[in-house]
C-alpha cells in the first residue's frame, strides 16, 4: 500500500527534482544551524554546572545518590538508537517503508527506555531529598539533564507525528528532508548525553 | 549534511552504510565503557580517572561526528563543518571563560571566611 506512494511521489516529482534537491539541501542545512545554536544552549547549562558542582548547601552530594549502573544502561539504550535511527535512515534512502518503520519504532521504544528511567531516576533523587531547590548543585543538575530528557522527549513526538507523515504522504521529499532533520537531531543528543555522563556522572561519583 | 537524503539513488552509499554504522556503534560502545569500568571500579587515581573520562570523551565525539554524522571535509560539507569548527570555538569559550571567571571571583571573594 506505502509502495503505491512512493511511486506516485516519484514519478509526480521528477520534472522539478532538482529544485527539490536545492531546498532540501538548505533545509537540512538551517535545522544543522539550529542544532549548532542548541550547542550553544547546552554550553551554557555545562558551564553552569561546572560553576555551582561545589555547592551542596549541606544537602546530599553526587557521590551518595548516583547509580553508575542505571546511567549504563540509560547510556546503551541511546548508543543503541543513534544506530537504529542510522539502519532507518538507509531503509529510507532504499524506499523501504516497512523496515524504515520498523527500525524507528526500536529507536522510538529505546528512547521511551531512556527516559523512564531518567524519570524513575529524578523520582528517586528527590525522595533522597535531593530536589531542584536543595542546593546549588542539583538545580544546576536538574536544569542540564531535564534539559536533555526534553531534548529526548521532543524527538519522540516527532518520531510521532512523522509516522502519520509517512503513512500519509508516503517517501516524498519533504517527509525525507524532515526524517533527515529528525536523525540530526537524535545523532546530536546523543552526542550531548556523552558529555553528560562524562561530565555529570563519571567525574560526580569519582 | 548538506545533501544527505535528497540524492535519489545515487545517495546512499557514500552516507552511510550498515558497515558504517555497526562500526560507529562498536567504537562508540568501547569508549563508553572504558571510562564506566574505570570509575565503577576504582581502577586508577583520580588524576589519570579524569584524563581517561577526557580522552574517551572526546574520541567518542570524533567516532559520533564521523560514522553517524558524516561529518567529513569533501566540499558539499565544508560548510557544516566551518560552522562546526566555529561552534567548537564558542563552547570553548563559553565553558572555559566562565569556569576561569568564576575559579577567580570565588577567590577574590574570600570563600569561607
Amino acid at each position: 500500500m506505502s509502495n503505491d506512494h512512493v511511486i506516485a511521489n516519484d514519478a509526480h516529482d521528477h520534472h522539478d527534482d532538482h529544485e527539490h534537491h536545492d531546498t532540501g539541501g538548505d533545509t537540512i542545512f538551517g535545522f544543522w544551524i539550529y542544532i549548532m545554536s542548541d550547542c550553544i544552549l547546552f554550553a551554557t547549562l555545562f558551564a553552569t554546572y561546572a560553576v555551582l558542582s561545589g555547592g551542596f548547601a549541606g544537602g546530599p552530594t553526587p557521590k551518595e545518590l548516583f547509580d553508575l549502573n542505571l546511567v549504563a544502561v540509560g547510556t546503551a539504550f541511546l548508543l543503541f538508537s543513534s544506530f537504529t535511527f542510522g539502519m532507518a535512515m538507509l531503509q529510507a534512502n532504499q524506499r523501504k517503508m516497512k523496515g524504515m518503520i520498523t527500525w524507528l519504532v526500536i529507536t522510538l521504544l529505546l528512547g521511551l527506555g531512556f527516559l523512564g528511567l531518567e524519570m524513575y531516576e529524578f523520582w528517586h533523587f528527590s525522595t533522597l531529598g535531593a530536589t531542584p531547590q536543595t542546593s546549588g548543585y542539583w538545580s544546576a543538575f536538574y536544569a542540564l539533564v531535564a534539559t536533555h530528557g526534553l531534548h529526548v522527549f521532543g524527538g519522540i513526538i516527532w518520531m510521532l507525528v512523522l509516522f502519520v507523515h509517512f503513512k500519509r504522504d508516503g517517501f516524498s521529499e519533504d517527509n525525507l528532508v524532515r526524517l533527515s532533520c529528525l536523525s540530526l537531531f537524535w545523532h546530536f543528543l546523543d552526542i550531548i548525553w556523552i558529555c553528560v555522563f562524562s561530565v555529570v556522572y563519571l567525574v560526580g561519583v569519582m | 549534511m548538506g545533501h544527505t537524503n535528497n540524492e535519489h539513488g545515487t545517495g546512499g552509499a557514500s552516507h552511510g552504510s550498515v558497515k558504517e554504522y555497526t562500526i560507529g556503534l562498536l567504537l562508540s560502545l568501547v569508549l563508553t565503557a572504558i571510562p564506566f569500568l574505570v570509575v565503577m571500579y576504582d581502577m586508577a587515581s583520580p588524576a589519570i580517572t579524569l584524563g581517561i573520562i577526557l580522552v574517551t570523551a572526546i574520541a567518542q565525539l570524533f567516532v559520533q561526528l564521523v560514522f553517524f554524522l558524516h561529518m567529513n571535509s569533501s566540499s558539499e560539507q565544508i560548510w557544516n563543518t566551518t560552522s562546526a569548527a566555529f561552534i567548537v570555538l564558542t563552547v570553548a569559550i563559553v565553558v572555559i571563560g566562565s569556569i576561569w571567571i568564576m575559579e577567580h571571583l570565588n577567590h577574590n571573594m574570600l570563600m569561607g571566611h
